[in-house]
Parts: structure tokens; C-alpha cells; sequence
């Protein structure tokens, strides 16, 4: 009896210590994982709700599809603008959103910031070879600045809502030119100026339906999809004549 | 009402598509110009990427075409064997000009050259255009005649063909020539080419007024689809519904057009048609000067 007692107790202890009292420290989800766009897309509100154990500050980062991104540089020659210079960005993501539950500048520090890459300046945009970094940032800084003027990038994206100590809540908005892919929603919460919990949610966004037929077709079935394209035109240019002539 | 175009990756208002449909159409009944020298860089200008308003316009061209083409056809004014022969050097030069398209997209430059195409080509041909339309004009109301056609060296090319619509007898090599670079035209800037094929067939060809839009229309079609089949396989940026929508309001927009382009003189449509070509000519030849808000610029990747 005793022994059993004993083995019982045992299980107990291992089942608690099991558990690490960090994991419920945050908590967090999204409303929904897959962003359909379908014939009426003009972008999309997903909600992330959460928990944290005891008070902290929540900083939210939705970072987008990774591409190869090109930025180029105009100069004046012979009069003209033309595009006379390039950089090409390694795998950059193609949309970042950061919402914080109090602003990000009083919760972390640029430092921390930095270690964490959060925030548009801190993204690792690598480019491809070596570059001088003068030159380095000039592009950084106009892939930043263009990115942000898309609406694509940016710092403000929402205020996270504490309901309670514990309870958390942010609508992150995506316009309609989001960009189709996995993006990754990372959630933090900060004590003090650290970070202290991290927990990422995969997100992604892409076409269905006729969207994605009509997508799927161009690319699969270029020709047969170029030939469409010219029946449907000469059918709708003759039925617009013939119901001309017939007025 | 915002709708999600699955090409070009954006969401656009349907009424906005439509209206611009029905406004460049009506001009292009007018002219018997496909509108797309118009219509190219309204798309660009909304936020569509070059690439599919270039390749998408091709194909609304060929609707508003053939629905321009069979007005004039009840009219009889179509000349077939002058059309055919355009139609053959348009078919080449368009081929040429999608493969020149894809190789200047790869170097990152395709957004200069179809901006200085039009520059170049509408800033010729306009004023071109615009000066003669207005002798004619002026010469119409001092009643004097038109001068006679003078026997130049165009007349003594070679493969000379007899085309009775047109009343000409000229070498076949002249519309074949003009057609190839139409073709080329049509495929770098997504234009039908009309307003280089108009000029062209009057004062180069020496074609009658009344059959030059018939004909131009009708070898447009041929020279547009080619082009939307060969962006379609090469670049995959022919947007159906974005098509949709343009040949929607625009074949409906020809159809006034060319019912209020009757109703004109020749040297009237000529000058308005020139005033137009120089006033699109303008705007891009200023945006390509001016400094622009931001040097840079984010372009697709490498990868893509």
C-alpha cells in the first residue's frame, strides 16, 4: 500500500514537472490559418487572441512569403530617368506588420530590438554577394521606405487590447495587395524590457475557387489558355455588334 | 465593388474598369485606333503591373477590333488583300516583338523602352499627323485641289500587287514591311498599333481614307491575338477577367465611336486623332524628365 502510495506520488511529481511553468506563461491563436481569396477579396482582418500568465506587454510581428526582392536606383542619363543601378535582397519577406500592446520604442529597447529582429529596420535583408555598406544601406533603407509606401511594411499595424490582466486581443489586417504564401505570426511577450515568452503561429494566404483555376490554368496551360482568351474576346466584340445592329 | 484580379494579383473597382472600357472603346470606334496607346498606361497608371496591362490590353484589343471591323465591314469598307498583306509582316513582328519583350523584361529596362517607345512614336506620328490633317483642312476651305500623287521610288519596288479596294498598285513588300513593324509595336508597347498603322497606310501606302480603319481594324485582330497567345505561353500575364471587364465596357464603346466617327470628315477625325496622340505623348515624355518622388524603385526578383 504503501508502496503503491509511493508510485502514485511519484507520477504525480513527474506529471507536474512535465509541464514547464514557462508554457502557460503565453498563450495565443488565431481566428482563422488560411486567408481564401476569392473574387471579392479586398484584403482581410484575422483575429489573434491570447493569454499571458501574469502582466506583460504583448508585441505581435506578421512577417510574409520570403522572396528575392530587387531594388533599382534611377539616374539621369541623357535627360532620362532610367533604372541604372540594382540590388537584389535574399529572401526578404514581403510583407511585415509589428502591433504592440504599448508602443514598441518604450517596451524594448533598440538593442533588444536588434537581437529579435523586430521592427522594419531590424529585418535581416541580406543582399546577394558582398556590398560596400555605405551603398548597403541607401538600398536597405529605399526597399524599406517603398515597401512602406505599398502598404506592405509596417510598424503601426494595430494596438494589441488587454481585456483584463490576462486576456489579449488584435485584429491584424491584411490589405488586398498582400502577397500569397506562409506568412508566420510571432507573438512576445515582454517583461522589463526582455522578452520573455515567444510562441509562432503559421498563417497563410492564397487564392481558391475560380481565383486559383483561373491562376492555376494561365500557368499550367499557357496555350490553351491564350486561345481562350481570344475566343472569348471575338465572341463578346460579334454578340456587341450583333446587338448594335439589331437597335 | 471591388473585385480580385487573378493575374495581376490586385483588387480593382469594377465600375472604374468599365467606365475606362467604354471611354478608350468609344475612341477606338472613333479612330478605328485600338485604344491601346490610351488604354496601356491608364492600366499601368491604376496600379496594374506592365507586364499584364501590356499583354492583357492585347487581348481586349482583338474584341474591340472585331467589333469595330464589322461595322465597317456593312459599310464596305474592309480592304481583305491589303489586310492580309499587313496582316503577314504584323504576324512576324509580333513574334519578334514578344521575344524582344521577354529578353528587355529579364535586363529590367522593359518599363523604359515601352515608355520611350511611346514617346517617340506618338511625338512623330502625331505631329506628323497634325500638320497634315491641317493643310488638309485649310486647303478644303480655299477649295483648291489636292495635289496629285507624285511617282516616287515606292513605285518602283518589286512583287507589285493590284489592290482594287484601295484603288493602288504597289509592291506587296511596302504593307508587308509596315505590318512587320506594327507587329513589333503592338507587341512591346500592348498597342493594336492603329495609330502608326493609320498614318502609315494614308500617307505611305497612299490608301483611300475610307477603307484605311476598316482594314487597319481588321488586321489588328490577327496581330492582337498573336500577341496575347505568345504572352500567354512565354509570361503568363494575360488577365481574362481583367480582359473581361475592358472589352466589356469597350465593344460597346466602339460601337458609338465608329456610328459617331461616320458622322465626321476624314481631315476632322485626323486632327483630333493627332491632337490626342501628342497630348498622351506629352505626359509621358514629361514623367520620363522630371525627377522622380523616389529614385528608387522595388522591381520583381531575380527568382521570379
Amino acid at each position: 500500500m504503501t508502496t503503491l502510495r509511493a508510485l502514485l506520488l511519484a507520477l504525480v511529481l513527474a506529471c507536474t514537472a512535465a509541464v514547464p511553468a514557462k508554457a502557460s506563461e503565453l498563450i495565443a491563436d488565431l481566428s482563422q490559418h488560411l486567408i481564401a481569396i476569392t473574387t471579392g477579396f479586398s484584403g482581410a482582418n484575422v483575429l489573434l487572441f491570447g493569454s499571458v500568465e501574469a502582466p506583460g506587454d504583448v508585441v505581435v510581428a506578421v512577417s510574409g512569403p520570403k522572396h528575392d526582392i530587387t531594388v533599382r536606383r534611377k539616374a539621369r542619363v541623357g535627360g532620362v530617368w532610367v533604372n541604372n543601378d540594382q540590388m537584389t535582397f535574399a529572401s526578404a519577406p514581403a510583407f511585415y506588420a509589428l502591433a504592440s500592446s504599448a508602443p514598441i520604442r518604450k517596451i524594448l529597447s533598440e538593442g533588444e530590438r536588434g537581437v529579435h529582429k523586430i521592427g522594419v529596420h531590424h529585418l535581416s535583408l541580406t543582399p546577394k554577394g558582398e556590398e560596400p555598406p555605405d551603398r548597403l544601406s541607401d538600398f536597405r533603407e529605399a526597399l524599406i521606405r517603398n515597401k512602406q509606401n505599398q502598404g506592405l511594411y509596417a510598424e503601426d499595424a494595430g494596438k494589441i487590447l488587454f481585456l483584463g490582466k490576462q486576456l489579449f486581443r488584435t485584429d491584424i489586417t491584411f490589405p488586398a495587395n498582400a502577397p500569397v504564401g506562409t506568412y508566420e505570426v510571432q507573438v512576445l511577450l515582454v517583461r522589463d524590457g526582455k522578452v520573455v515568452a515567444a510562441e509562432i503561429t503559421p498563417l497563410s494566404i492564397g487564392k481558391v475557387g475560380f481565383e486559383a483555376n483561373v491562376y492555376n490554368f494561365a500557368y499550367d496551360y499557357g496555350l490553351l489558355y491564350g486561345l481562350l482568351a481570344i475566343v472569348v474576346a471575338t465572341v463578346a466584340g460579334w454578340l456587341a455588334s450583333v446587338a448594335f445592329r439589331k437597335s | 465593388m471591388q473585385i480580385y484580379l487573378p493575374i495581376a494579383e490586385i483588387s480593382v473597382n469594377i465600375f472604374l474598369i468599365l467606365g475606362m472600357g467604354g471611354a478608350v472603346g468609344f475612341l477606338s470606334g472613333l479612330f478605328g485606333v485600338g485604344g491601346g496607346f490610351l488604354m496601356t498606361p491608364l492600366l499601368i497608371f491604376i496600379g496594374i503591373p506592365s507586364p499584364v496591362a501590356v499583354a492583357t490590353e492585347a487581348n481586349q484589343i482583338v474584341a474591340s477590333s472585331v467589333s469595330g471591323v464589322l461595322a465597317h465591314w456593312k459599310r464596305g469598307n474592309v480592304d481583305f488583300r491589303m489586310g492580309l498583306a499587313l496582316l503577314a509582316g504584323g504576324v512576324l513582328g509580333s513574334t519578334f516583338g514578344v521575344w524582344l519583350f521577354t529578353f528587355l523584361k529579364s535586363l529590367g529596362q522593359i518599363d523604359l523602352v515601352i515608355k520611350l517607345s511611346y514617346v517617340v512614336f506618338l511625338g512623330i506620328i502625331g505631329t506628323l499627323m497634325f500638320i497634315e490633317s491641317l493643310r488638309a483642312i485649310l486647303r478644303s476651305r480655299n477649295q483648291t485641289p489636292p495635289a496629285r500623287r507624285h511617282h516616287t521610288w515606292i513605285h518602283g519596288m518589286p512583287f507589285k500587287v493590284r489592290f482594287r479596294k484601295s484603288r493602288l498598285y504597289i509592291s506587296a513588300l511596302l504593307p508587308i514591311g509596315v505590318g512587320f513593324v506594327v507587329g513589333v509595336l503592338a507587341a512591346i508597347m500592348g498597342v493594336g498599333g492603329g495609330f502608326v498603322m493609320v498614318p502609315a497606310m494614308i500617307y505611305l501606302l497612299g490608301m483611300p481614307t475610307s477603307v484605311v480603319v476598316g482594314t487597319s481594324l481588321f488586321q489588328i485582330i490577327f496581330v492582337t491575338a498573336n500577341v496575347t497567345v505568345l504572352q500567354a505561353v512565354n509570361n503568363q500575364t494575360v488577365d481574362v477577367v481583367l480582359a473581361l471587364l475592358l472589352l466589356t465596357g469597350g465593344v460597346i464603346g466602339a460601337q458609338f465611336g465608329a456610328k459617331a466617327g461616320a458622322k465626321l470628315k476624314g481631315e476632322q477625325l485626323r486632327i483630333l486623332l493627332a491632337l490626342m496622340v501628342i497630348g498622351v505623348c506629352m505626359k509621358l515624355g514629361f514623367d520620363l524628365v522630371l525627377t522622380p518622388d523616389d529614385l528608387y524603385s522595388i522591381g520583381a526578383g531575380g527568382g521570379h
